[in-house]
């Protein structure tokens, strides 16, 4: 299983938090960034969101394992 | 005692300075980041932040550790508050300690700077005609790959 976690903007586009995809397993970022424009043609603003896979920055072609949880952060803003 | 933090509730100014308290330091310096009321003329009504905060607690401290890599006998304190905040509320105080003042100012600016680029916390501004999500306020740096390169990361 693959955990995807969505903030900001792209959680209000999908309208959830946290999806899940067993068929994620052995896909890299890239391709589950394609899966997300796929499934959710709205969200255009994936292209610009950093990834981290298990709370650390990670690199599009990293591929993930199961049970990594990858989260697509938008610019930020704090401070 | 956790010095890098993320919370709800409003920010007590004075922990995070007790925090980083020292026998050896000459200084403490702590920036106070608010919630500002009027920006390029248009009129904020109240804001929302919103993190992925385990992630941005690991992220603080990481900034923490750069900052002691460069100033070995600096201690560091950084907490930011998520939710709702309205008009001069406290989003972010960030405590330095050093033996020497210059040291101080220039970790804490360099703190805040780091959390812009790399802490995953959001902010939405709500105006009285709308509500935004705000991205990408470096001012100073832009990606051109639109996202920072490894370098700026690790």
């Amino acid at each position: 299983m693959i955990e995807i976690l969505l903030f900001a903007e792209l959680e209000e586009i999908v309208g959830e938090r946290k999806l899940t995809d067993p068929q994620l397993v052995g896909k890299t970022i890239n391709e589950v960034r394609e899966k997300l424009k796929q499934d959710y043609p709205n969200i255009k603003q994936i292209d610009r969101a950093m990834v981290a896979v298990n709370e650390e920055y990670a690199e599009d072609d990293q591929q993930l394992n199961e049970g990594d949880v990858v989260a697509f952060i938008p610019p930020v803003s704090g401070g | 005692m956790q010095r890098y933090r993320i919370i709800e509730d409003p920010i007590d100014i004075g922990e995070v300075v007790t925090k980083v308290e020292d026998r050896n330091a000459g200084a403490i310096n702590t920036f106070i980041g608010t919630v500002r009321e009027m920006t390029k003329g248009k009129k904020t009504v109240f804001l929302k932040y919103d993190a992925y905060v385990p992630m941005a607690e690991k992220k603080l401290e990481q900034i923490g550790d750069e900052i002691v890599e460069q100033y070995p006998e600096a201690k560091v304190a950084i907490t930011h508050r998520i939710g709702r905040l309205d008009i001069q509320d406290i989003a972010v105080v960030i405590a330095v300690s050093t033996p020497h003042r210059a040291d101080s100012f220039a970790a804490s600016r360099y703190a805040i700077e780091r959390i812009k680029e790399i802490v995953p916390i959001w902010k939405k501004e709500h105006w009285e005609d709308g509500e935004e999500w705000i991205g990408d306020q470096l001012e100073k740096k832009s990606y051109s790959k639109g996202h920072p390169e490894e370098e700026d990361l690790t």
